[in-house]
């Protein structure tokens, strides 16, 4: 089985625009989450969001490229052209190399929107124009990526609702140690527009601290009431160790174990089982001991029945070893994204020699008393890190990665 | 609308929608290869027709525009057939 390693990483999200900016957030303790009246006046309960800019790509993608583009592919095409730069991947080895692309996103409500909009007030299917297809698509982000790079290799998206983002590492993990693939962009997008939150605040699990924006999100804390979404996208470029060596690129960490498993329960409620499941699969595919796992980042999410099981479930594995904070607490939940932004935002901290602290963890719950819950930034080396992710329909992921020198 | 005026609206809407430079409109030159258009931008053109005029152009009607000019006269003729 072949070495699977990580050669670069790009970041578009509330905690800044790229790797500098966000590494610089994240040492902060910065809180990206802001009140949006413009989600208030829409009928949100709770209008609390990440803030991600829009982006401009006039000058750099050509009229056809972007009018196939709605935000989560923007943003992935920025977080993705980073992670390129990144691992000193030329354009030319596109089309040399059949490079594979796996990314998660599970939603395009506002091109789905406008596109019915427009045929509901035209009556003419025609008038919604060429783009609306592309962008009205659950694959729209792998679409664009596919055409802009000029992809040959596999080319998927991969929908798992919050888990998304973790299990397009994990696939493209799996493909690369296979021997299917050499290289694989792996990634998360999420759209941040009034549109596509708005049937998951109904459910009323969103936090309604609207007053205290950069406080709503207090994963683990007794006092926490809900999550905040977020949004933006995330890219890592995963290789074969040998195929790293052979360019002589940037060797950031390694991939070493991919877990995954379903609750078989309810579709929204989390049980503890699950994932205590996907982490202990990632432990023996990483041939490690609960006790070398140096840092998790956690899925808390600031949801009270969520935190809590997590907690419990961590507990049952590490106990109150390994260093834990969810950076949800400054990012609020950045859902389809979240799996590999979150891989993205522990490289930083792995690579920088620190560990970002769990904001807003005023009094800690019971249930995660136990847990070594990282309450302010840690100046603090460490080399091995899991990842957590959980989704809708009780999907988990946990992945864990070591950080190289090279 | 006069057709000096149809003709001007076109033009600029071609030159925002397909991002070319003014001197690439010619009236007698060929559509397709000045804006560089593929099957799926026809449909946009189609769009931006219909905004611009309130008019549709269907897909038998460009089997006859091949210049700028033609597409001037087609609009032209379905504008004011309808006003």
């Amino acid at each position: 089985m072949r070495r699977v390693v990580i050669t670069g990483m790009g970041i578009y999200s509330s905690l800044g625009k790229n790797l500098d900016e966000v590494k610089d957030a994240l040492y902060q303790g910065k809180s990206g989450i802001v009140f949006s009246p413009e989600r208030k006046e829409f009928g949100y309960r709770s209008a609390l969001t990440g803030f991600v800019e829009k982006p401009d790509l006039t000058n750099i993608l050509s009229r056809r490229q972007r009018i196939s583009m709605a935000e989560e592919s923007e943003y992935a095409f920025l977080a993705t052209s980073e992670a390129l730069r990144n691992a000193r991947i030329p354009e030319d080895f596109f089309e040399k190399k059949a490079v594979g692309l796996l990314y998660g996103n599970d939603s395009v409500s506002q091109s789905v929107w406008e596109s019915i909009e427009t045929v509901r007030e035209k009556k003419d299917t025609t008038l919604v124009g060429s783009g609306a297809i592309f962008k009205s698509m659950n694959s729209t982000v792998t679409m664009n990526l596919s055409t802009i790079y000029k992809i040959k290799g596999i080319n998927m998206t991969i929908s798992a609702a919050c888990a998304s983002g973790s299990h397009a590492i994990g696939l493209g993990f799996l493909l690369i140690k296979q021997g299917l693939q050499d290289t694989v962009i792996c990634g998360g997008a999420q759209e941040t527009n009034k549109y596509g939150m708005a049937s998951f605040d109904g459910l009323g699990v969103f936090s309604d601290r609207e007053n205290e924006p950069t406080k709503a999100s207090r994963p683990f804390d007794k006092q926490r009431n809900g999550l905040v979404p977020g949004g933006g996208a995330g890219t890592i470029i995963l290789e074969s160790y040998s195929s790293a060596l052979k360019r002589g690129a940037p060797i950031l960490g390694e991939v070493i174990g991919y877990g995954f498993s379903s609750n078989g329960d309810h579709i929204s409620t989390p049980n503890v089982d699950g994932p205590v499941c996907a982490m202990q699969m990632a432990l023996k595919q990483a041939e490690m001991k609960p006790e070398e796992i140096h840092y998790i980042n956690a899925h808390a999410t600031s949801t009270p029945i969520g935190d809590a099981n997590e907690a419990q479930a961590i507990d049952r594995i590490f106990g109150s070893n390994p260093y834990v904070s969810s950076t949800k607490s400054m990012t609020g939940h950045e859902c389809w994204m979240a799996g590999t932004s979150e891989v993205v935002y522990s490289m930083l901290m792995a690579q920088h020699g620190f560990i970002a602290p769990n904001i807003n963890l005023e009094e800690v719950d019971e249930a995660a008393k136990n847990l070594n819950l990282v309450k302010n930034t840690l100046n603090q080396n460490f080399d091995v890190f899991l990842s957590n992710s959980f989704g809708f329909g009780g999907t988990n992921s946990a992945l864990i990665i070591k950080k190289l020198k090279h | 609308m006069k057709r000096e005026d149809i003709i001007q609206t076109i033009n600029d809407f071609l030159v925002e929608e397909f991002e070319v430079e003014t001197s690439v409109i010619q009236p007698n030159a060929s559509l397709k290869q000045s804006l560089d258009l593929d099957s799926l931008d026809y449909v946009d053109l189609v769009v931006i027709i219909e905004s611009n005029f309130g008019v549709k152009l269907e897909g038998k009607d460009f089997k006859d525009i091949h210049t700028f000019n033609d597409l001037y006269d087609s609009v032209e003729q379905k504008f004011h057939a309808l006003v």
